[in-house]
């Protein structure tokens, strides 16, 4: 029931959103600023994840292929189609949903205990669009390029581990990652990390909004909107590979 | 001119607002007052419209503000200013920038216009100019109350609310955050609405007062008449101090002539010495 009626005020949010911005140019300075806090701010953790996980799943993959008849350049192959098909978009954008989404969770669910919204709506402002389109449509823009990053690093990760822990040399490495290379597979992962940007800005912007209360239920709300949108995002990932595989 | 119409607010089965019925004017200090949880602050949200009423009527100079279009309230509430009873300053802007924020979205002028009307401002409501760059957690709760005020007037409302100006300030800064508003009152003639529980306010600014009780109006009139009124609610609630008893004691001395019963000893000396009467007999003997 309680499903039921949160995904009808989600929908509804949308409602009230996509109106023309009161003044443009602000409309534009915040879009740029959540740019900035998204993008920029998401770096560093992505930047240390994706190599960590390259790393780790060469290591792992080459522990798995001992049979001296399959070529050392699967390794390559294989860590590079799991990094660009799962490991970046899914387990990067996993991260982002606590990272991004719990702050955009707080920052709105702070903005609303403390009448923040109300104050920029009693000067006529629509705070759905004011508020909650910028930080969606810097997270659909942001996001796809970090995950485009966390994939370059995630397989320089995995071509570093492999030849500091003598697995596989770097040329081998080479060859093996264009072998056999769709670019499909690129594409899909695209397609991939923009649905889930939408569901961990989105989400978290929803909870965040319709917080009531005091300083207690915004770290409640923010909690829920992290797990939910961690739940959908896997849900959705299942169903586009089920779709688009 | 603000004027309600029958407004009716319920949650639920919970009757917030049972019928009010006012005419707030300009160029006044309306004053809401009430005790906690009699309906004030539902009543604002409806006026302002962060409320839907369930019932009733809000006119801004003869305009409905419930009924129509979303693009004529967008109008309206561009000549409202509001002061929250936390203040809703922007936490992640400056001190100047929270000002200059109405500015922005709203007017097309120069940035070393508006930065001049900031400025201004800031001047107006007694803020040093050394305030500008901070942010608001960094000054104390009386200067975000005068932050918010500045704020709230910035584009020269034609109505501006205030939900609990004084709630958590010192006595003498909230005389000051009073005489502030009705200054800026008179000065643009613009239509105030204060909500309160506290009556150095009343007695201070109170043009034009509304004593709310459980939802609905139950007296009105200015700060001249309300020490007189003949409400038992309201006198509950402007008596309510033991202090206040006694002053209301006093009222009733000069008005009857005849002491109460309950009146202490201290009281009465006081009474005595302050006046220069002897209140042993019955009622007052002598006088100067
Ligand atoms: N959103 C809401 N849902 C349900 N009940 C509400 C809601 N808002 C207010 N109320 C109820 O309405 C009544 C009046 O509340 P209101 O906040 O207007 O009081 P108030 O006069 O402003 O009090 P205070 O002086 O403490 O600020 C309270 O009993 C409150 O429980
Ligand atoms: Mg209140």
């Amino acid at each position: 029931m309680k499903i039921i009626r949160e995904f009808g005020g989600f929908i509804q949010m949308f409602g009230g959103m996509f109106r023309a911005p009161e003044n443009k140019k602000m409309f534009w300075n915040q879009f740029m600023l959540q740019c900035k806090d998204i993008g920029v701010g998401s770096l560093g953790i992505i930047v240390i994840i994706s190599t960590f996980i390259g790393a780790v799943s060469t290591l792992q993959t080459a522990y798995q292929l001992v049979s001296p008849i399959i070529p050392k350049e699967t390794i390559a192959q294989i860590v590079r189609d799991t990094v660009i098909l799962e490991f970046a978009p899914t387990l990067g954008c996993i991260v982002l949903a606590g990272v991004v989404g719990s702050k955009i969770a707080s920052e709105l669910g702070n903005m609303r205990v403390s009448e923040q919204i109300d104050a920029l709506e009693i000067m006529g402002i629509n705070t759905k669009n004011y508020l909650i389109l910028p930080k969606i449509l810097a997270g659909t823009l942001t996001i796809p390029m970090l995950i485009v990053i966390a994939m370059v690093l995630g397989i320089w990760g995995g071509r570093l581990a492999g030849s500091a822990a003598g697995i596989i040399d770097p040329t081998i490495y080479d060859k093996g990652l264009i072998l056999g290379f769709n670019p499909y597979n690129v594409y899909f992962a695209l397609i991939k990390s923009f649905v889930f940007a939408f569901l961990i800005t989105a989400i978290p912007s929803f909870y965040g909004y319709n917080v009531k209360g005091g300083a207690l239920e915004i770290g409640l709300q923010s909690t829920r909107a992290v797990v939910v949108s961690c739940v959908l995002l896997l849900f959705a990932d299942y169903i586009l590979s089920a779709l688009l595989l | 001119m603000i004027e309600i119409k029958n407004l009716k607010k319920s949650f639920g089965s919970k009757e917030v607002l049972k019928g009010v019925n006012a005419v707030l004017e300009d160029g006044k200090c309306n004053l809401i007052i009430g005790s906690s949880g009699s309906g004030k602050t539902v009543f604002m949200k409806c006026m302002v419209g962060l409320i839907k009423p369930t019932e009733g009527e809000v006119l801004y100079d003869g305009k409905d503000f419930i009924h129509i279009s979303l693009e004529e309230k967008k109008e309206i509430r561009k000549q409202i200013g509001m002061l929250f009873q936390g203040s809703a300053l922007f936490d992640s802007q400056t001190v100047g920038d929270n000002i200059m924020f109405p500015l922005h979205m709203f007017t097309n002028d120069k940035l070393s216009a508006k930065k001049d009307r900031v400025r201004e401002v800031l001047k107006r409501v007694n803020l040093q100019e050394d305030a500008y760059g901070k942010f608001p957690s960094e000054i104390s709760g009386g200067m975000q109350k005068r932050v918010a005020l500045a704020r709230a007037i910035v584009l020269n409302p034609r109505y501006l609310f205030c939900d609990e100006p004084n709630s958590g300030l010192d006595p003498q800064t909230s005389i000051v955050i009073d005489k502030l508003i009705q200054e800026i009152t008179q000065e643009y003639d613009i239509t105030t609405i204060v909500n309160t529980h506290d009556m150095n306010s009343v007695m201070e600014i109170g043009d034009h007062i509304i004593y709310m009780h459980q939802g609905e109006k139950e007296w009105e009139g200015n700060n001249k008449d309300i020490i007189f009124s003949k409400s038992e609610k309201l006198n509950d609630f402007i008596f309510a101090s033991e202090f206040l008893k006694d002053a209301k004691n006093m009222r009733n001395i000069k008005e009857t002539g005849e002491l109460p019963d309950d009146i202490s000893d201290d009281i009465k000396e006081a009474i005595e010495e302050k006046f220069n009467i002897d209140l042993d007999g019955d009622g007052i003997v002598g006088s100067e």
